[in-house]
């Protein structure tokens, strides 16, 4: 049939399986809005406060169920507005689909009225980006698009379409919905090295990254653990990955990482990595990186697997597939040495943790651990409340931890937890800090005016805590900016959105609030006061190794 | 020790195909001494050749990261042996009475040529792979040379070898 770009557009969206699109109109976007009203029972677009927050929003969404998540915006200063979220997506690997409109091919190039070349600007921080000069070419664009930001390694997309293109019409014929590039194991020579690297070990540790949630291969890493009688660390993406409360698993690994995981990692002789690629919040200083360990890299990135530390066996294929070639070939084996110096460990572990009565993080992180079903997704920002949430959070399923990890945007968490509300149909809770809050806050407008039941935990110190726990750390105490000594009254804020909200100084009231929180038919903001001193820990000091791990602050 | 390396690569002959090649280049880093671009037998793809240096890890890792853009057909490095490898030279120097001779005597060694010729300069074209060219500017600079322009390296695999034969196109 002769549809116009902008229906194609919403036409080729709806035909590959999208149920939600996030986004903000705009001059040059507004023919794609006319569709969307028009086609409004079959796709549902949420509107957003800010581009930015749309495109977490997406974010979160893709994080949360595994699908595309698309936003959409203006030319110019809209296109802008999701670079932030679009190199968000792009550091953590998450499939998404950004479609902007722009000014007409004939005025291309003159500076016109928010004309940005916002192909340019995303070239680095996208998988693949497109500039659909002629209508011919746009539903298979799109098609392309949804293809190249599954597959593989996932990431976002972005497209580009000029107002002529929208207004133009062609023929549209529906497509079904594209199929994902097969994926492959690794070559079989690689994974018999391997094997027998990994049969040849007496202290295996099995580390995965964020590529496992991907790959949906938490049965392999658990039976591959199992077999080898191996304790389990991940990456921070890589958490709700395994159960958090898994006998063999120890926790997140890295900067703040628990330390009975990082000292076993630290100690073994092989490092089975998984999806995951060795970041510098990882490593910390790589010269000094587990030099005990022969390291097996699984990635589907080939790029990933001698980037930043050099493995003795780099293997390039699908980390589900690649386990289920690997583990037939592995000796079942029994560790009780290796297993007694991980229970060292984690002894150690247990003895420094804090265990303070009162309003510290882990027992806030604690109180909300009880109102948590194995299905909620939980959002965070970025700072400590980021790390204590990654620290002491449980998760049972998959795909429920949604944090920016790569590129640490303030200000993901709110546009994120509505995304991933979305997404699952669950209540959905951000814990986040009064710094980041601030950033973003304007999706109050967004959570309200769609109703959705989302809990906001805000760990509030009156001061940018991760920043003010390195001036402490490393530079003498001088709290350059950050000291917020802001006077925003949260719950007023919340209030004036049109949200419920309430406060909590004592843990009695967290979780009489949290009670009322997790009850409520709609958005509930907590403001929940945090001492400013409290430290994340323990702390791999920036460029160290676990020689230099600080556990305690002294005074 | 010279660690160079020479990457073909074969890529969807598209617009901006070969800004997002370089700015690959440039965000991660690499080192690229020369870079040329050209129509291939086929009007659908662009051939881009990368003289680069660096060691075996940064190689592999430059052609990991090469095979991750969609557009990236095929890749393939030239061992320097198997290899016909041709840069073109333009070079203007400097004509006077004192160094007239010895110009002359320069070109002729290196099987070069002289295609313009004025009372004070002269232009010199000369065809051959890097190692020559770079060793017949360094003679040149005995004299004055007033201009040089180099094409980057042409280099193609010997016997039936293709680039598309490489992978799956």
């Amino acid at each position: 049939m002769l549809l116009s770009g902008a229906d194609i557009i919403v036409r080729t969206l709806i035909e590959q399986g999208c149920d939600v699109v996030f986004g903000y109109p705009g001059g040059q976007i507004i023919n794609v809005y006319d569709s969307l009203y028009k086609y409004r029972d079959e796709l549902k677009h949420v509107l957003a406060a800010h581009e930015q927050g749309a495109t977490h929003a997406a974010d979160g969404y893709a994080r949360a169920t595994g699908k595309v998540g698309v936003v959409i915006a203006t030319s110019g200063p809209g296109a802008t507005n999701l670079v932030t979220g679009i190199a968000t997506a792009y550091i953590d690997s998450v499939p998404l689909v950004a479609i902007t409109g722009n000014v007409p091919n004939s005025v291309i190039g003159t500076d016109g009225f928010q004309e940005i070349d916002i192909t340019g600007i995303t070239l680095p921080i996208t998988k693949h980006n497109y500039f659909v000069s002629s209508i011919e070419d746009l539903a298979d664009t799109i098609r392309e698009a949804f293809r190249i930001a599954s597959s593989g390694r996932p990431g976002p997309v972005l497209i580009d379409v000029p107002k002529d293109v929208q207004i133009a019409k062609y023929e549209y014929e529906p497509m079904p919905k594209v199929e994902k590039d097969e994926k492959s194991a690794a070559k079989d020579i690689r994974i018999q090295q391997a094997a027998e690297c990994i049969n040849n070990a007496e202290k295996p540790f099995i580390y995965f990254g964020g590529g496992v949630i991907s790959a949906e291969a938490r049965e392999e890493v658990l039976e591959l653990a199992e077999l080898i009688d191996a304790p389990i660390g991940c990456s921070m993406m890589g958490i709700s990955g395994v159960p958090t409360d898994h006998p063999r698993f120890l926790g997140m690994q890295g900067m703040h990482g628990h330390y009975a995981c990082s000292m076993s990692m630290h100690n073994a002789d092989c490092i089975i990595a998984l999806g995951a690629r060795f970041n510098d919040r990882v490593t910390g200083n790589r010269a000094k990186f587990a030099k005990k360990a022969k390291i097996v890299h699984i990635d589907i990135d080939g790029a990933e697997l001698s980037k930043t530390v050099e493995p003795a066996h780099g293997l390039r294929g699908d980390v589900k597939l690649t386990l289920q070639k690997l583990i037939p070939l592995l000796n079942k084996a029994n560790r009780p040495e290796w297993q007694a110096v991980v229970d060292k460990f984690r002894a150690e572990e247990e003895a420094g943790l804090d265990s303070r009565e009162g309003m510290t993080p882990r027992n806030v992180i604690n109180t909300l651990n009880k109102y948590l079903d194995a299905d909620t997704p939980v959002a965070t920002d970025v700072g400590q409340h980021q790390m204590w949430s990654a620290q002491y959070l449980n998760f049972k399923n998959s795909r429920r931890f949604i944090s920016s990890g790569g590129l640490g945007t303030m200000g993901f968490g709110l546009g994120a937890a509505i995304g991933a509300q979305l997404g699952t149909k669950q209540r959905s809770v951000l814990v986040t800090g009064d710094g980041s809050f601030g950033m973003c806050l304007n999706e109050m407008a967004t959570a309200v005016s769609e109703n959705l039941p989302v809990v906001i935990l805000i760990m509030n110190n009156g001061v940018l805590g991760m920043v003010r726990q390195w001036q402490t750390l490393f530079f003498d105490k001088h709290y350059s900016n950050t000291v917020l000594d802001r006077k925003t009254d949260f719950v007023k804020l919340a209030e004036a959105f049109g949200a419920k909200a309430s406060s909590a100084l004592t843990l009695e009231e967290l979780d009489a609030a949290l009670n009322q929180a997790f009850n409520h038919d709609g958005p509930y903001l907590i403001d929940c006061a945090i001492d400013k001193d409290e430290f994340v820990l323990p702390m791999l000091p920036p460029g160290g190794s676990m020689d230099d791990i600080i556990v305690k602050i002294g005074d | 020790m010279d660690n160079r390396f020479t990457v073909a690569i074969l890529v969807n002959n598209q617009f901006g195909v070969l800004n997002r090649v370089t700015s690959m280049f440039r965000r991660r880093q690499f080192n690229i001494s020369a870079l040329t671009v050209s129509e291939t037998e086929s009007a659908k793809y662009s051939r881009i050749t990368v003289l680069s240096e660096g060691d075996e890890i940064s190689k592999q890792q430059l052609i990991n990261q090469l095979y991750k853009l969609p557009d990236v057909c095929s890749i393939v490095e030239l061992n320097p042996a198997e290899t016909v490898s041709r840069e073109l030279l333009l070079v203007k120097v400097a004509n006077s009475g004192e160094t007239r001779n010895d110009v002359r005597a320069a070109v002729d060694a290196f099987e070069g040529k002289i295609v313009d010729y004025t009372r004070e300069t002269t232009m010199i074209q000369m065809v051959g792979d890097s190692h020559k060219i770079d060793a017949f500017i360094d003679l040149l600079r005995d004299f004055e040379i007033l201009e040089i322009c180099r094409t980057g390296a042409a280099s193609l695999e010997r016997g039936n070898t293709t680039i598309r034969k490489v992978t799956n196109l």
